[in-house]
């Protein structure tokens, strides 16, 4: 047993949830949940994104209060009133969205807000912090450097910090919020790895996501969540990812893609040699050159920051190359603005929605404009027809089925998923040669995913180039005819897509070479 | 329409403080546009009434406060100092709330009133026998392009060097003091026979004419509302329609809410702040034109008074509106103004209405603070209860 300094001895063993409610202002997010979690065993959570999972996990770790229902542990029932009452319960949570302090080490986040005292005067102990965050990460083979400075760290590694501090605040179940979203391939190997000695070790886990495949692989127990509700739960060994999909969904779901075979046109995007910096200065692109041609979707697969991003933003006029060219059906686009990329009918669907796809203060009819205002027939001379941005807005609702009350809303209240298909709807509704999209099923639920990828499917049949740059490698096998491995700024493989497989791409997207 | 999808993640929402959002709405909410506002005035007015009953005792509030009244509201004088004291604010508040629409905080209205005011007053003085309806629009353009000049400073060096428009348009106002000492001591532009800095004072035909002294009341020629209220009321409305009806508006907005998307789409950031600047530089040039050209007919140091940095309180007050900005100068135009009054009748020093001032401010500021008082539902439900966790 591991000797923890921040808590008080007990062994949890079982945590219940009893018909659970919770209700906001036109939403019943959390309707009459019952779950339960036993030490020892990985219960998955899966549901969509607006299925009420955040929520009832925010209930569970005192952060909302529910409106009915009951917590119960070990059989008593318990009432949270905030995070310091959950984990005086032993309920620890790991959030997608790390709690780190990036400039203090490892050990000085772990302890952060529990640092163990030493003397009268009840100065900090880092010898015996450091001590026992060395101790946690031996025990459950985390293999983190105690001394580490958090802001060196990947990102796999921060997680292995945050699962640090909540086994150090001696939680016996812990909550995994949406744990491989930010993870390599790899990582969320090593992340299985974790979770899995952690149960051994009598831990009880709760995993969070949306991902058939990880749910299946690793939980004992599967709870999907819809509209709220538990809908069913499961074995993993007992149901198929089909019928869980349609279980999470709600509807019968395509999980591949239908496409016929490419018939591959004459080159549109031709790049060559191709270097570009980061923000800091440092190559991110290192001489890539390749095409995409007509009727064709090009991947780019890769572990994030090896690139892309850098890539994308280069080919679509947002920084300038610092060599090689790149030529858009034969004009030398190699430093055009946005705009004239724009003009130049190539549409961009950009890797973070919310930072710089979309404005989310403004609605939608404002952002479905975005990059076409300043022309007939949103405006004439500089007068904004707003009437008819409206009117054009009400009509892209309807055409991609985003699912909104009207256009005046903001783009900030739609959920993930509509707010990928309101830059889908802006940018494939006009005329486009060339696409260009980073990510386009990041973090959007199942029915948004196979909307958007069969509308890729369907402007590739009309004619236009496609180029998708993904992290994840089953939308890239999804979609790709061909598929192009970036590894640290150079293009270290071209499959086709036919052939590839998620192993292969899996050794080229780690470094190696074919 | 399905629930489930409507329903808002809180994953993955952008957690940076979004003062911006607080300051420049999006959306019209009756609650915390309105209502919020008026109870804040209320609030620091009573506050006030505590500080009147600890100097002057239980006696002197309600003679005060109805003299605070009277002298801004009743009668054809008091309508008429209010406005004329809610002119120049209107005009300062448009060039800072412009500048909050576009991400930008305008601290130098003060000086571009300055330069504008300034001149203005030059144009003014320098031209004899031009009939009013070409020198009084001359002079106006002159206080435009004054403070344009001063406003396109700080928006380049934004727009080219990323140098922070807080720094530069606070270090442009010192310069734009001392300048207007300098300028107002040279033989050009001083009054003969002055030894004080202080100009000439400019042509009849340039000064702004005045609007309420043909009503057929006592002393009507008293009255000093002047043409450059109609001028401000003019300013407002074109804010209005540049920011919410114009392509230039909608990229300034767009900068303002998420430069990166700005970006993306095509739009000119450099090009917008710059003109931002510009236009908000212009708005505060006006501002001083207004003081210049309709009330004192000449410069001095100081005679802008504290408008520029009133008018950033405006702009708060106001949610960067046009016409929020309009209600919120008369409203201190009329504490302004009802203030002599209070002094004079009631013997309760005019300071009383800075402090009423300052805390209508600091209520406006935390809007939560008001909430609790008054019990104020929040209008617009969010389901979000806690910040910083989850999210």
């Amino acid at each position: 047993m591991v000797m923890l300094i921040a808590g008080h001895g007990r062994s949890l063993l079982k945590l219940e949830l009893r018909n659970v409610t919770k209700r906001f202002p036109g939403v019943l997010a959390n309707d009459s949940v019952n779950l339960t979690v036993q030490s020892g065993e990985i219960l998955g959570l899966l549901g969509e994104n607006g299925a009420g999972k955040t929520t009832l996990m925010n209930i569970l770790y005192g952060l909302y209060l529910a409106d009915e229902g009951e917590i119960l542990v070990d059989g008593t029932v318990v009432a949270f009133d905030g995070p310091g009452d959950a984990i005086d319960a032993g309920i620890g949570m790991v959030h997608q969205h790390f709690m780190l302090v990036p400039v203090f080490d490892v050990t000085e986040n772990v302890v952060l807000g529990v640092e163990p005292t030493k003397g009268p005067a009840g100065t900090i102990d880092m010898a015996e912090a450091r001590r026992a965050v060395e101790e946690i990460s031996n025990n459950y083979r985390l293999d983190v450097d105690a001394k580490a400075m958090v802001e060196d760290l990947p990102v796999g590694i921060q997680q292995r910090i945050e699962i640090i501090k909540v086994l150090f605040r001696d939680a016996e179940v812990i909550i995994f919020d949406e744990p491989t979203a930010v993870l390599t391939p790899q990582e969320v190997e090593d992340f299985f790895g974790i979770i899995n000695g952690l149960k051994e070790s009598g831990k009880g886990i709760v995993f969070i996501t949306h991902k058939l495949g990880e749910v299946l692989k690793v939980a004992d127990r599967i709870a999907v969540l819809r509209r709220g509700k538990v809908v069913g739960e499961a074995a993993p060994n007992e149901i198929s990812k089909q019928a869980l999909a349609e279980l999470m969904v709600g509807r019968p779901v395509d999980l591949v893609v239908d496409k016929e075979a490419a018939s591959p046109g004459d080159v549109v995007l031709s790049v060559t040699d191709l270097a570009v910096v980061d923000s800091r200065q440092h190559t991110a692109v290192d001489g890539v050159t390749f095409e995409v041609r007509a009727g064709e979707i090009v991947g780019v697969a890769g572990v994030q920051g090896n690139g892309q991003t850098e890539l994308v933003e280069a080919l679509t006029g947002l920084t300038p190359p610092l060599a090689g060219q790149i030529l858009l059906g034969g004009e030398d686009v190699t430093f055009a603005s946005p705009r004239h990329m724009h003009l130049s009918s190539v549409a961009h669907v950009p890797e973070d929605r919310q930072r710089s796809g979309l404005i989310l203060d403004f609605d939608l009819a404002e952002n479905l404009v975005l990059d076409s205002y300043y022309d007939e027939p949103y405006s004439k001379g500089s007068r904004m027809d707003w009437d008819y941005a409206h009117h054009r807005a009400g009509e892209l609702i309807e055409q991609y089925d985003i699912r909104t009350p009207s256009s005046t809303v903001t783009a900030g209240t739609l959920s993930g998923g509509n707010q990928q298909k309101l830059i889908v709807a802006r940018e494939f509704s006009r005329d486009v040669r060339l696409i260009i999209a980073s990510q386009p099923t990041r973090g959007i639920d199942v029915g948004s995913i196979e909307y958007i990828h069969n509308r890729i499917v369907e402007e590739r049949d009309e004619g236009s180039a496609v180029l998708i740059v993904s992290s994840e490698l089953d939308e890239i096998l999804a979609l790709s005819d061909r598929i192009l491995v970036m590894y640290r700024g150079k293009i270290v493989a071209e499959v086709p897509g036919a052939e590839a497989t998620a192993t292969q791409l899996g050794l080229y997207m780690a470094g190696s070479t074919a | 329409m399905s629930e489930e999808n409507n329903v808002k993640e809180n994953e993955g929402q952008s957690e940076e403080p979004r003062w911006m959002e607080r300051v420049a709405p999006k959306e019209v909410d009756w609650s915390s546009l309105v209502i919020i506002p008026l109870l804040a005035v209320l609030s620091a007015l009573i506050i006030g009434a505590v500080l009147i009953i600890l100097t002057d005792g239980w006696g002197n509030v309600l003679p005060a406060y109805s003299a605070l009244f009277k002298g801004a509201f009743v009668g054809w004088g008091s309508i008429s100092e209010t406005l004329l004291a809610a002119t120049p604010l209107i005009f300062a508040g448009l060039a800072v709330g412009i500048g909050f629409r576009a991400g930008l905080f305008n601290i130098g209205a003060q000086g571009q009133m300055v330069m504008g005011g300034l001149l203005a007053v030059v144009v003014g003085f320098s031209f004899d026998g031009l009939p009013a309806v070409v020198h009084v629009p001359l002079a106006i353009l002159a206080g435009f392009l004054g403070g344009a000049l001063w406003g396109f400073i700080p928006g380049i060096l934004r727009a080219r060097t990323g140098a922070h428009e807080v720094i530069t348009t606070i270090m442009l106002n010192f310069i734009a003091f001392r300048t207007l000492e300098y300028l107002l001591k040279l033989p050009r532009i001083q009054q003969e026979g002055r030894f004080d800095p202080i100009s000439k004072e400019i042509a009849e035909s340039a000064q702004l004419p005045r609007l309420l002294t043909w009503l057929p009341v006592e002393n009507a020629d008293q009255l000093r509302l002047h043409l450059g209220f109609l001028i401000a009321l003019g300013a407002a409305w074109v804010v209005y329609w540049i920011l919410f009806k114009s392509t230039i508006g909608f990229e300034f907005r767009a900068v303002g809410a998420n430069p990166d998307a700005a970006r993306y789409g095509g739009i000119g950031v450099a090009a917008a702040i710059t003109m931002v600047m510009v236009i908000a530089g212009g708005l505060a040039g006006l501002g001083g034109a207004n003081e210049t050209l309709g009330v004192y007919h000449r410069a001095f140091p100081g005679f802008t008074a504290t408008i520029g940095f009133d008018a950033i309180a405006l702009a708060l007050l106001g949610r960067s509106h046009p016409a929020g900005i309009v209600a919120a100068s008369i409203l201190f135009g009329a504490l302004a103004a009802g203030g002599r009054t209070m002094q004079a009748v009631a013997g309760v020093g005019i300071d009383l209405i800075v402090v009423v001032q300052a805390l209508i401010i600091v209520f406006i500021a935390a809007p939560e603070l008001v909430r609790a008082i008054f019990r104020v539902k929040v209008g617009k439900e969010t389901g979000q209860i806690t910040r910083g966790w989850s999210t």
